[in-house]
């Protein structure tokens, strides 16, 4: 790893702002909100880290390329990804996270540490190490040139989805009763139940919308990642989880933001990287992690608390 | 807590531990593979135990320690005339030393210790889901830089030619060292300060305990003993990187877990049982007798039923097999018994 802030500084600096990485980093940072989103959500609501969320969206990518391996149309694959991933979540919500609700964090975090592992091995056993391929929205993948920079269709198909989903969220959040109950829920479950706030009304629709966003997460990562393997997406869960705590876990917005900010600085250092350092880029990005969280432990995008709480 | 009650706390594993070698020790050489394994895992698990069960911080990084003494006596251990040809790029000091069995050991354990004590200084500021994070970043750091640093080991390779010294004997009596180890450490001033910091933080702090500095000490150790148990695995498997990365953390939490985090009894049952359980699990896939019938399972089913027993257990008793508690004979009499107890109320 020598030579990293060697002569190569400068080029290095200089291709972080070139517009292609820049947007293709954006492109990354968009999808791993929306994932921070789906996590965040579940935690904040039910105050448990989802470590099994990869295998949502694996499930959901599995699901499409059994649609695709058929020949079904598009609309038919993406409708089976959303019943598989809508399914498995509430189910997910009532056999593991309900009974588990009043458990401390670590307990629940490895529980679905657990579920992780089951689901992968499940697909391991069903469809092999090689897994599928789903093909059928490939033709999103192809570029456009704008200028001098070549944009993949589906980096703006994932700007743009995650700026409705976000939007759809914040209204159904701030405009609805539910989205009332949910707020309530996650400063303080137990004083909002006291107060008439459905459990586990409140609990399954936070699951629900964040199966949603994995489904759609599912059907733009397998864009971008024809290759469907058991272990699909769990490498982007593991920084996206890494991505929500840097940013801070207690706000959904803060956890927006370090998802993003996470994918964005992972693009810009897949761009930006030279080749032979490239292999090193989870270091790097691990090394941040790291660096944030000890100098912001409770995340960077959060208002100080002042003193400590319930001393 | 009377000294002999407390002598049960070690000696209740440790019989469990010879029990299970003595039992190895009748068995097939191509059985034998299995207990070996599984006394091995009980090195791991106890090592883990020493860090999450007495201070109740979860570590997701204990298995870069375990890795990096996966590499110190890997590496040092291969014959010297073998390693231009498996590791060329290796650094100069680390190709031309070789060291013998047991010395392998203590520097997989001393590298391993010294890697957590460097790793928690800053680290072990951290509490909650920040140190998971941190803890699991590390691991993350340290699998990638050894599956692509050639010039300290073998990168993506499998480890090869390093000599097969793990044997039932070596594996039983590195799963006792670790289990002693533990024990003395919790039985210690240190480890009940610890135990103090994980019940009731603000308690521990207002009667003087620095919860940094007896973490600090509690993670050094147990990465010691993880480097230990990886020194003591590279002489038993040819293993690679991806050996010790998620699959291997997520199966010695799960041991940890199922048999009860917060006592070295649980570590010890849990690491057994599961060990059992998968081995069974593992022959099974190759078919197996039971009962004069024949049953085979299909390849991946090991994995299957572990991580569903985990979240199972984790559902049902979230304290694990044990409660995590330690061995009581009085209390095994009591329920064994419940009629005695009553008359002796």
């Amino acid at each position: 790893m020598t030579g990293l802030l060697g002569s190569g500084t400068t080029d290095f600096v200089g291709d972080a702002l070139d517009l292609q990485v820049q947007v293709d980093a954006i492109g990354l940072g968009a999808v791993f909100a929306l994932m921070a989103v789906g996590i965040g959500l579940v935690f904040g609501v039910l105050r448990l880290v989802n470590f099994a969320y990869g295998q949502l969206i694996m499930a959901g990518a599995f699901a499409l390329a059994f649609a695709s391996d058929r020949d079904w149309p598009v609309g038919l694959g993406i409708a089976l990804c959303f019943g598989v991933v809508l399914a498995l979540s509430l189910a997910m919500e009532r056999v593991v996270f309900r009974p588990l609700r009043t458990q401390s964090g670590a307990v629940m975090l490895i529980a679905t540490f657990a579920v992780s592992f089951l689901l992968q091995s499940i697909a391991l056993l069903w469809f092999g190490p090689l897994g599928k391929t789903a093909t059928s929205l490939v033709a999103l993948n192809r570029p456009v040139s704008v200028g001098d920079v070549e944009i993949r269709k589906i980096t703006v198909v994932a700007i743009v989805t995650t700026a409705i989903c976000l939007a759809l969220l914040v209204l159904l959040l701030n405009r609805t009763s539910i989205g009332l109950h949910m707020r309530a829920a996650s400063m303080d479950f137990s004083t909002a139940r006291l107060l008439g706030v459905r459990a586990n009304m409140v609990s399954g629709v936070a699951v629900l919308i964040s199966g949603v966003l994995a489904a759609v997460v599912a059907v733009m990562l397998t864009v971008q990642y024809p290759t469907v393997t058991p272990t699909f997406a769990l490498q982007e869960t593991i920084i996206v989880l890494a991505g929500v705590v840097v940013g801070g876990m207690t706000r959904l917005l803060s956890a927006t933001l370090g998802g993003f900010l996470i994918g964005y600085v992972s693009g810009l250092l897949g761009g930006a990287l030279p080749t032979a350092q490239s292999q090193y880029l989870p270091s790097f990005l691990f090394g941040l992690v790291i660096l944030v969280l000890l100098v912001r432990p409770d995340g960077l995008f959060t208002r100080h608390r002042g003193l400590v709480e319930r001393v | 807590m009377s000294g002999s009650r407390a002598v049960q706390h070690v000696l209740a594993p440790a019989a469990l531990v010879v029990a299970a070698a003595l039992l190895g020790s009748t068995v097939s050489r191509s059985t034998e593979i299995y207990f070996i394994s599984a006394l091995v895992s009980v090195s791991v698990v106890v090592a883990l135990y020493t860090f999450v069960g007495n201070s109740g911080v979860l570590s997701f990084g204990h298995i870069s320690f375990f890795a990096v003494g996966v590499w110190a006596a890997g590496v040092l251990s291969v014959p010297a005339e073998e390693k231009p040809a498996t590791m060329p790029y290796l650094f100069d000091f680390l190709s031309s030393t070789t060291v013998g069995n047991v010395p392998s050991l203590a520097i997989a354990a001393a590298a391993g210790g010294a890697f957590a004590l460097l790793v928690g200084l800053p680290l072990m500021r951290l509490s909650g889901l920040a140190a998971g994070i941190a803890t699991f970043a590390v691991l993350g750091i340290t699998n990638n830089i050894l599956r692509y640093y050639e010039k300290i080991g073998p990168g993506l390779n499998t480890f090869s030619s390093v000599p097969e010294t793990t044997d039932l004997f070596q594996a039983t009596v590195g799963a006792l060292l670790a289990i002693v180890a533990a024990f003395a450490y919790q039985r210690s001033r240190f480890g009940r300060q610890l135990r103090a910091t994980r019940e009731d933080p603000p308690a521990a702090r207002a009667v003087g305990i620095s919860i940094y500095r007896q973490r600090l000490g509690a993670f050094a150790l147990s990465g010691f003993l993880a480097g230990f148990a990886g020194g003591l695995y590279v002489h038993f498997l040819p293993i690679n990187a991806d050996a010790v990365y998620l699959d291997l953390t997520f199966i010695t939490l799960a041991m940890l877990v199922i048999g009860g985090a917060t006592s070295l009894w649980g570590a010890v049952v849990g690491a057994l049982a599961v060990s059992a359980l998968d081995s069974f699990l593992a022959s099974a896939e190759n078919g197996v007798d039971v009962l004069g019938r024949t049953i085979e399972v299909p390849s991946g089913t090991r994995i299957v039923v572990v991580s569903a027993l985990m979240a199972l257990v984790l559902i049902l008793r979230p304290n694990g097999l044990t409660g995590g508690r330690e061995f009581s004979f009085e209390r095994l009499a009591r329920r064994l018994h419940p009629a005695a107890q009553e008359a002796a109320r």
